[in-house]
């Protein structure tokens, strides 16, 4: 590296033109240095502005067929029918597959091809599609360093298999994408919401779903805290003074029935229940 | 305190207020509750440079029964609030609740489903110190607010009810 610095100054020219040809159309100026010494007396225009390297050549991805590359042959071979279509985008591969496959041909890539690691489950909402959703899969291969998206459309109420069988990790990606678009796997074994709260209803990454949220209310403590100052409607003067609420009579000797087994009929258990419990029953 | 309401603030209500306020606001006791990014400031005025502990606020409690202030550092998710709250219902009185940072006063830059609109709305806030994320010697001027708020106190009014406060101020 030193005697290239120490070379570089007399054998600038030679040097970077042969390496510049193949790369930057001709007569551009090149690299930071330049060759303008000998180029910029020829030219009688003012120089032009001096883009970056990376911005000489801007290449824009476009979709490109990939229906020979290995991997979707051999899915194409182990799971027949399943592969709709297959494109790469950027350098990423992206397989369509039928949805009621899906097991399948994620059992077929983590055994045989080898891609033994799930990267993420996400869900996509296209409102203008027929099946209007979309669960996209990506996994990576460690041996070889391949990753391979698989995208499945799905409509509003159709469930998709689960993968969860095969990577346990597979679970709460799968909840997550049922908390936010709505969409049930067949076979998972706790299909419930993971990032919205007890109480919540709604699906929040939907298109229809407002940004700022919907007042569903949350099992906060209902004698400290009004139900209705959610998100929108609230001002801000949601609590109240915190004096515990009082009771009929009546409605004491009911409580103090229900709440037996716990010792006390505070109203503290009340709240502590509503907030402590996870929700199983969605 | 039928008693006290009916004295007036004499010199040895005054007095009596003066040494009690001045135990309290020498020795405010946090509870760490950081929550995201305004946590880091709050780690920072604990360190050498803006020290919080020259204002007896060194020992950061971990337990709600323990501490006097509710420093709610960080975005209060609407999952998180309720536990907020249970945790403020803990603390044993006189308590005070400073609101850190823009998420904790106001909901900062989330208008979202999932943020609550500001600390307030489940806890009553006392100071709020505003910024994102404020700086250390902002959360300092937020810790002497709060303490000149202490030395306003009297005794025989009851803390939560401001409209109770202002009648005897004026």
């Amino acid at each position: 590296m030193s005697e290239q610095d120490q070379d570089k100054p007399p054998e600038e020219v030679p040097v970077s033109e042969p390496e510049s040809s193949p790369s930057e159309p001709e007569g551009s100026p090149s690299g930071p240095e330049g060759s303008p010494t000998v180029e910029a007396a020829a030219e009688p225009e003012p120089p032009k502005e001096e883009k970056p390297p990376w911005l000489l050549n801007p290449q824009v991805p476009q979709w490109q067929d990939e229906d020979d590359d290995p991997t979707a042959v051999s899915l194409r071979t182990s799971c027949p029918g399943a592969v709709l279509s297959a494109r790469s985008f950027a350098g990423d591969l992206i397989l369509v597959i039928r949805r009621e496959q899906i097991a399948e041909v994620a059992e077929c890539l983590k055994n045989e091809l080898g891609f033994g690691y799930m990267v993420d489950i996400a869900g996509a909402d296209y409102p203008d599609r027929e099946e209007r959703f979309e669960v996209v899969y990506h996994f990576y291969a460690h041996s070889e360093e391949k990753r391979i998206r698989l995208k499945v459309s799905t409509a509003d109420g159709t469930s998709v298999p689960t993968v969860s069988h095969l990577w346990p990790g597979a679970n709460w990606p799968e909840r997550e994408v049922f908390d936010m678009y709505g969409i049930r796997f067949e076979g998972h074994p706790d299909m419930t919401r993971i990032l919205t709260w007890e109480g919540f209803n709604g699906h929040p990454l939907r298109k229809e779903f407002p940004v700022e949220g919907i007042d569903t209310g949350a099992a906060i403590y209902p004698e400290y805290y009004d139900q209705s100052q959610g998100p929108i409607s609230g001002d801000g003067t949601g609590w109240k003074v915190p004096e515990p609420p009082e009771e009929p009579v009546a409605e004491e000797a009911e409580e103090a029935e229900e709440e037996g087994p716990q010792g006390d009929g505070s109203p503290a258990g009340g709240p502590a229940e509503n907030g402590a419990t996870t929700d199983g029953a969605s | 305190m039928g008693l006290m309401d009916s004295m007036e603030s004499n010199v040895l209500t005054t007095t009596y207020d003066k040494v009690f306020n001045w135990a309290r606001r020498s020795a405010i006791w946090p509870m760490q509750f950081g929550l995201a990014c305004c946590a880091i400031e709050m780690m920072a005025v604990l360190d050498p440079r803006h020290d919080m502990s020259r204002f007896g606020s060194e020992v950061f409690r971990a337990s709600p029964r323990q501490s006097d202030l509710m420093l709610v550092a960080g975005t209060v998710s609407e999952k998180m609030a309720p536990i907020i709250r249970r945790l403020w219902d803990q603390m044993p009185e006189p308590k005070w609740a400073l609101a850190m940072g823009a998420c904790a006063t106001c909901g900062g830059p989330y208008r979202t489903y999932a943020v609550t609109q500001g600390v307030d709305r489940v806890v009553p806030v006392d100071v709020y110190v505003p910024g994102c994320p404020p700086r250390p010697e902002a959360l300092l001027w937020g810790l002497m607010h709060l303490q000149r708020k202490i030395d306003r106190m009297q005794v025989g009014i009851p803390k939560a009810d401001p409209a109770k406060v202002e009648a005897a101020e004026a």
